[in-house]
C-alpha cells in the first residue's frame, strides 16, 4: 500500500467505524515509517470530519459518530507513543477538561462530546463519571484547561452545573475557564441561567461552540 | 364480551427473555453500590467481587424472591380506602412526575415551576376523577435543591388525599419522606398496614444500582412501603437496539430489584416498572412518544405479568413542546396501548418534552384521553337478552329511537359524555363560542376545576406536624419559612 493508499484507508476504516482496522493501520504507519502527525492529520481527522459532515446533512447516525470517534481513539492510542518519543506533540486549539457531574453516571453523551472534541483538534482530559465538584475545580486549578465540559444527563444532576460554577467562582478560578454544559435537559436558557459560556445541542455543535469560544470560528 | 387484552410476545418469547435475563443476573451480574445492599447479595449466595461491586445472582436466589414478593397490593387514599390495586390487570393513571419545567398557557417557552404551580396541579389532579393517584409532578425551584423531593411530597399530602407516586433524590430525604407519611397516617404501624405512596427507584442502565437508589429501594422494603423499579435501557445507547435486548436487560434489572428489596424484607411490596425508550438516532433524545418506546413498555410489562406481579409505566406522554397536534396523538397512542396492556399503574398525564414538562392544560385534555380510554376498556356490553332485534323490530322502518325508553335507559352506560375539552358542535356553534382550540378549551376548564377544589380534611395538629418536619429539613440548606402559595 502507498503511504496516500495508507492515509485513504485510515480515513476510510473512520467513516466505516471500523475500530479493529483503525488501530491495525495506525501500526503498519508506524512499521513503515510514516509520520504519526501526518497520519493523524492527512488520515484519521479527515475520516472524522467527513463523519461530521454525513451526520450533518443527515446521512450519518448517532452510531456512526460514535464508532468513528471510537476508531478514531483507537488509532490514537497506538500512535502518540510515538509522538511523544520523538517529542512532537499535536498542535492542538486548545485544551478542555470534561466529566459528568456528581451523582450521575451517564457517559455516552459526554464521550461522544470529548472525543469529537479531540478529533476536532483539541487536547482533551476526560475525568469520568460522577465527578465530584472539587474535582472539576482541582482540575481547573491545576491543568489550565481553556474549556471545561460539564455533563449531566438527569434533569436533578443537572442543577450540579450550577453548583460547580459556583464552586469555580468561589476558588477565584471562573474568569479563568470557559464553562460548557451539555446534556439531555441542558438548553441554552439554562446555561444562561446558571452563567455558563456554552452550550450545544450535540456533539457536532460542540466543537463549533468550543471553537468560537477561543475565537477559532 | 371478549377480553380485551394486548400482547406483542409469544408464551415462547417471554420464556426465552427471562432466560436471558437470569444468566445475565449470573454473568457479567449486577453492580451495587450500596455495601450493605451487596453484603446481603453475598450472604444469601451470590458471587461479589468487592473491588468492582458486582454481585453474580445465581437463578435460585431469583426463584426465591419471586416466592415471596407479592403478586398485588393496594394503595390508600387519606380515609384510609383502598384506591390504587397493583396487581392483575386493573389500570390506572396518575400524572407523570418530577418535571423540572412547566408550560403555561399560550406560552410556547416552558419556565422552572414554583410552589404555587405544584399547588395548583395537585390541586387540579385532586379534582380529576380519571385520575386514581397524584404525582410530585413538579420540581419546585423556590426551595433549597436539597430537599426539593421531600417539599413535593409535603405539598402532596397537604393538598390532596389521593394515593401518591412519588421518589427521593437521596439516601436522607427518604427518611424525611417516610416521617411525612407518617405524620399523615398516624403511626409507621397504620402506614405499614395502609400504605398511602409508591416510590419509584430508579436503577441505572445498564444493570447497576447506585448507592442512592439502591438505599431508597431498601429503606422501602424494610418499611414496607411499595417501590417502584424504573428500569430505563434507552435502545441503542444505555441498551440494545434492539426492542427485544432491551425488554431482556429491563427484566435483568428489575429482577435484581426483587432480590434485593425481597432480602431486605421478605413480602415487601414492588412493582415492576420502567421508563425504558427508543433512542432517537438523529438527535440523541429519548423519545417517550415513539411507538418503539411503546413496544418496549407492553412488552416488559407482559413479562412482569407473567410472573405475576404489579406493573406500572411511564405512558401517554408526548416529547411535542407545546400543545400542538404531536402532544395529542403521542399522548392518545401511549394511554390507550397502557391500558391494553392491563397495566397497573400509568403514569404521564400532562408530561410534555421528554418527561421534562408538565402543562396544567395538557393534564385535562389527557384525562379526556383516559376518560375514552375507560369507556374502551368496558368494551361492548352483550349482557342484553336481546341485543338488537327486539327495539328494532319495535321501532320499526323510519323509526326515532331517539324516543324510545331503551335509548334513555341505555346511552348514559354506553356513551362517555366528554367535558368541554373535546369539541363536538356544529362548525357555527363553535364559531359563535369564541372558535377556541383544544388548548384553550382546555385552559378554560384548568379555571374551572381549579374554582370547584376542595382540601382534604387534615386535622390542623398534622398539617402542623408537616410543616414542621418540612421546616426542619430545610432549615441546613437556608430555608427559614414556607413559600406562600396564592389561589
Amino acid at each position: 500500500m502507498s503511504k496516500e493508499e495508507l492515509l485513504a484507508a485510515m480515513s476510510e476504516s473512520v467513516i466505516e467505524g471500523e475500530i479493529e482496522r483503525a488501530a491495525e493501520l495506525a501500526r503498519q504507519a508506524l512499521e513503515e515509517g510514516v509520520d504519526p502527525l501526518e497520519a493523524i492529520e492527512q488520515g484519521y481527522a479527515r475520516g472524522i470530519r467527513e463523519v461530521g459532515e454525513r451526520f450533518a446533512r443527515g446521512e450519518y447516525f448517532l452510531p456512526h459518530l460514535a464508532m468513528g470517534a471510537e476508531a478514531m481513539k483507537a488509532a490514537m492510542a497506538v500512535l502518540e507513543p510515538e509522538l511523544a518519543r520523538r517529542q512532537k506533540e499535536r498542535t492542538t486549539l486548545g485544551r478542555v477538561v470534561i466529566g459528568t457531574v456528581a451523582g450521575d453516571i451517564h457517559e455516552i453523551g459526554k464521550t461522544l462530546v470529548a472525543t469529537m472534541l479531540s478529533a476536532g483538534g483539541f487536547a482533551v482530559t476526560d475525568l469520568g463519571v460522577d465527578v465530584p465538584t472539587r474535582r472539576f475545580v482541582e482540575a481547573v486549578r491545576e491543568e489550565k484547561p481553556h474549556i471545561l465540559g460539564l455533563s449531566a444527563l438527569l434533569t436533578t444532576t443537572m442543577l450540579v452545573q450550577r453548583e460547580v460554577i459556583a464552586a469555580l467562582e468561589e476558588a477565584g478560578l471562573r474568569d479563568q475557564v470557559k464553562v460548557m454544559v451539555g446534556g439531555a435537559p441542558v438548553t441554552q436558557a439554562w446555561a444562561d441561567e446558571i452563567g455558563a459560556d456554552g452550550y450545544a445541542e450535540d456533539a457536532i455543535g460542540a466543537v463549533q461552540r468550543a471553537r468560537q469560544l477561543l475565537g477559532l470560528a | 364480551m371478549a377480553t380485551i387484552q394486548l400482547r406483542l410476545l409469544s408464551e415462547e418469547d417471554v420464556r426465552r427473555i427471562l432466560e436471558e435475563a437470569y444468566a445475565l443476573l449470573e454473568e457479567p451480574g449486577v453492580r451495587v453500590y450500596d455495601p450493605e445492599a451487596l453484603e446481603m447479595l453475598e450472604g444469601a449466595g451470590a458471587r461479589v467481587d468487592g473491588e468492582t461491586r458486582t454481585a453474580h445472582i445465581p437463578a435460585q436466589m431469583v426463584d426465591r424472591a419471586l416466592e415471596t414478593v407479592p403478586r398485588s397490593f393496594y394503595l390508600y387514599d387519606l380515609q384510609g380506602r383502598p384506591a390504587v390495586h397493583y396487581g392483575g390487570d386493573d389500570v390506572h393513571f396518575d400524572p407523570g412526575s418530577a418535571a423540572i419545567y412547566i408550560l403555561d398557557y399560550g406560552s410556547t417557552r416552558s419556565r422552572k415551576p414554583v410552589t404555587a404551580d405544584l399547588v395548583a396541579l395537585l390541586k387540579l389532579a385532586d379534582v380529576l376523577k380519571e385520575l386514581d393517584a397524584v404525582s410530585t409532578a413538579l420540581v419546585c425551584s423556590d426551595v433549597p435543591r436539597e430537599i426539593s423531593d421531600l417539599y413535593r411530597l409535603y405539598l402532596a399530602l397537604r393538598f390532596t388525599g389521593k394515593p401518591v407516586v412519588t421518589g427521593a433524590f437521596a439516601i436522607e430525604t427518604w427518611e424525611v419522606m417516610y416521617r411525612l407519611l407518617v405524620a399523615v397516617a398516624g403511626s409507621e404501624e397504620a402506614l405499614a398496614a395502609r400504605p398511602r405512596a409508591v416510590f419509584d427507584v430508579c436503577p441505572s442502565p445498564p444493570l447497576l444500582w447506585s448507592e442512592i437508589t439502591c438505599r431508597n429501594l431498601v429503606d422501602c422494603a424494610r418499611h414496607n412501603v411499595p417501590a417502584e423499579f424504573v428500569s430505563m435501557p434507552l435502545a441503542g445507547a444505555t441498551g440494545p437496539a434492539t426492542l427485544a435486548g432491551s425488554v431482556v436487560q429491563h427484566a435483568a434489572e428489575s429482577l435484581s430489584g426483587i432480590v434485593i428489596g425481597q432480602l431486605a424484607n421478605p413480602g415487601a411490596p414492588l412493582v415492576w416498572g420502567g421508563s425504558p425508550a427508543a433512542f432517537d438516532m438523529r438527535t440523541g433524545t429519548p423519545p417517550m412518544g415513539a411507538i418503539e418506546t411503546m413496544m418496549i413498555d407492553l412488552a416488559y410489562a407482559q413479562v412482569g405479568k407473567s410472573l405475576g406481579l404489579p406493573t406500572h409505566a411511564y405512558m401517554g406522554m408526548s416529547d411535542a413542546k407545546v400543545l400542538d397536534a404531536q402532544v395529542g396523538l403521542e399522548s392518545a397512542l401511549g394511554t390507550l396501548l397502557a391500558a391494553l396492556g392491563g397495566i397497573n399503574m400509568v403514569s404521564g398525564a400532562g408530561m410534555l418534552d421528554f418527561e421534562s414538562c408538565q402543562s396544567l392544560e395538557k393534564l385535562v385534555i389527557d384525562h379526556e384521553i383516559i376518560a375514552m380510554v375507560r369507556r374502551f376498556l368496558r368494551g361492548i356490553d352483550t349482557g342484553e337478552p336481546s341485543l338488537g332485534l327486539e327495539i328494532i323490530r319495535q321501532v320499526g322502518h323510519r323509526g326515532n329511537f331517539l324516543v324510545t325508553q331503551h335509548t334513555r335507559r341505555h346511552f348514559q352506560k354506553e356513551l362517555y359524555l366528554p367535558s368541554s375539552v373535546i369539541d363536538r358542535d356544529f362548525r357555527q356553534a363553535w364559531e359563535e363560542k369564541g372558535g377556541l382550540d383544544a388548548a384553550a378549551r382546555a385552559h378554560r376548564r384548568v379555571q374551572e376545576l381549579l374554582a370547584v377544589y376542595q382540601p382534604p380534611a387534615l386535622p390542623d395538629e398534622v398539617v402542623a406536624e408537616l410543616e414542621e418536619i418540612t421546616l426542619q429539613a430545610g432549615r441546613p440548606y437556608g430555608l427559614e419559612h414556607l413559600p406562600v402559595w396564592y389561589g
